[in-house]
């Protein structure tokens, strides 16, 4: 019996056992899945409810769920990988599993602590977040009561997962304030330490005008030393200083503890791994998939799926002693809610930044690609349903895993 | 890929001004980029900083990131940031004729 071992069961980690299990035969391969909470969170739901738009219970669902019966699910904290001994110790009984082949699929969090001065007296009360799911919650009693006054969304380093939900969370809040008659009493800033809204340069201009627009204003190139939680400011290196009367925090993600633990990462404690087939740099029975990996692309939930697709092909082959022929391009495709009912469509990879145009999706679309639009809003809504429904599952979605020039404006 | 000329020798650069090539580097290229970034003059710390990021890269294939340089060379964020104002990781490996650091994506 062969043993292929997957270190966390978020989206990336999900997917795969729910291919591979499919495809691999049973009676030859053991498939065991590790993760350390009973309870599946879709991410980019989060977004939502600050707003009230969605609530916990839109977001969470049981893991078991999702895991295909024939793979092993085992809930634990996962301590060490020993990479040397093809093993990883687990904190359950402190019980050890060997494998054949390992695909860490941890993930990557943000790390609040990581921002001198933003976790004290006043975390959760003036300052908050929105990329956890208590965050979120926090953040949504807070906002009800808020009376307005001066919102600044800050971002403190790269990486971040999902690089423009912070400024999706800026529309969202004009549009919030908007309903509520309460607009005219805040005023809303973006403190990012790129030199625009985005990290792609066509996106950044377009959002950024969107953001002028609706008169949300952006302090570029701001990159924070410390949070001054009394006077509420926050205070850059080369000493800007932004005051606030509500500061939400985007912090800098880094891989679990674990990875780092193990000698498996880099500085952030994401694993290095060719960037097409996303084997390990180090080891040749190691994969990583999803944000746990250090690769040049967004950290989304769409690029797990793409990735997960190119991993399985290429598992299929590379058990066989076969060349993995399949190359993971970058893909990433995001929908950006723009508040109001509307929404945009990105799509890009490592060699093509964001281009106008018409996304065709087959019995959907065309969507509308750098361009605002309501059924982009839909389409963004439509997601969950189809996250829970067929992406996690590992059921065909009406998206190519490679991005295609269709529709695209050069 | 287009050229440009830097302190007397033409090399290949990219959209954004960094070198394509890091051999093509020479110390005058650098005191001359340090100059169109705003750096007249290059100082000791500078170049302790410039060189650790040649070696960085020399050793491991790509421009370090800020949070490595901070944590390798030995000098500290806040002196990073007034000795290569706004962005240090960028603005250190364009001086470096490195690539662009990848981290920020
Ligand atoms: C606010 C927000 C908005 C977003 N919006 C979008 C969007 O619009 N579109 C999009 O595509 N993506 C979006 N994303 C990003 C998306 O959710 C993630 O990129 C995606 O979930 C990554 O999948 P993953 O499998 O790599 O990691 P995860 O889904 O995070 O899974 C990692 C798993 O590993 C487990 N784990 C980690 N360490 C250990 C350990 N030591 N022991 C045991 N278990 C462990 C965790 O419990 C977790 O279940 C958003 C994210 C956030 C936070």
């Amino acid at each position: 019996m062969k043993r292929l071992l997957v270190l966390g069961a978020g989206t990336a980690g999900t997917i795969v056992v729910n291919k591979l299990r499919r495809a691999l035969d049973p009676e030859e391969w053991d498939i065991t899945i590790v993760d350390q909470s009973e309870v599946h969170h879709y991410q980019p739901g989060y977004l939502f409810i600050p707003f009230g738009i969605y609530t916990r219970n839109d977001v969470v669902k049981p893991r078991r769920d999702y895991i295909p019966p024939g793979v092993n699910m085992i809930l634990s904290r996962i301590e060490a990988i020993e990479p040397d001994r093809n093993r990883v110790r687990l904190e359950k009984d402190n019980r050890y599993l060997s494998y054949d082949f390992l695909v860490i699929a941890t993930g990557s969090q943000p790390r609040y602590e990581e921002v001198p001065g933003l976790i004290g007296p006043e975390w959760r009360k003036s300052i908050h977040e929105f990329y956890t799911l208590e965050g979120a919650v926090a953040l949504a009693r807070h906002l009800r009561s808020w009376e307005g006054g001066h919102l600044v969304l800050n971002i403190s380093e790269l990486p971040i997962k999902c690089p423009v939900a912070p400024l999706e969370f800026l529309f969202l809040a004009d549009w919030y304030f908007h309903g509520q008659g309460k607009r005219s009493r805040v005023e809303l800033t973006l403190a990012t330490p790129l030199p625009g809204a985005f990290t792609k340069p066509r996106a950044s201009q377009l959002l950024g005008n969107l953001l002028a627009e609706k008169n949300i204003h952006v302090v570029p190139e701001f990159a924070i030393e410390s949070v001054d939680a009394e006077a509420r400011k926050i205070i850059s290196y080369d000493g800007q200083e932004i005051s606030y009367d509500l500061l939400v925090s985007v912090a800098i993600h880094m891989g679990d503890d674990v990875i780092a633990r193990s000698g498996l990462g880099n500085d952030t404690n994401h694993v290095p791994v060719d960037k097409h087939t996303l084997l390990s740099t180090q080891y040749p029975n190691i994969f990583a998939l999803g944000d746990a990996a250090d690769v040049p692309t967004s950290k989304a939930g769409s690029v797990a799926h793409f990735q997960a697709e190119i991993f399985t092909e290429n598992f299929l082959r590379y058990i066989d002693g076969l060349e993995m022929t399949a190359r993971f391009d970058g893909h990433a495709n995001c929908y950006i809610e723009s508040g109001f009912g509307k929404g945009f469509l990105i799509d890009f990879n490592y060699d093509v930044e964001p281009l106008p145009g018409r996304y065709p999706l087959p019995g959907l679309g065309p969507f509308s690609l750098l361009q605002e639009s309501p059924i982009n809003h839909w389409g963004k809504m439509m997601f969950r349903w189809m996250y829970w429904n067929l992406l996690l599952k590992g059921k065909e979605l009406p998206i190519t895993t490679h991005m295609s020039m269709a529709g695209k404006w050069q | 890929m287009p050229t440009r000329e830097i302190a007397g020798k033409v090399v290949e650069v990219d959209a954004e001004g960094f070198l394509c090539n890091p051999n093509d580097w020479t110390r005058e290229i650098a005191e001359e980029i340090a100059r169109e970034e705003g750096i007249e003059q290059l100082t000791d710390l500078h170049w302790k900083v410039i060189e650790f990021c040649r070696a960085d890269f020399k050793a491991r294939g790509e421009s370090p990131t800020l949070r490595r340089i901070t944590k390798e060379s030995g000098v500290d964020t806040k002196t990073l940031y007034t000795l290569f104002p706004k962005g240090p990781a960028k603005k250190v490996a364009r001086i470096a004729g490195l690539g662009k650091p990848t981290g920020c994506i």
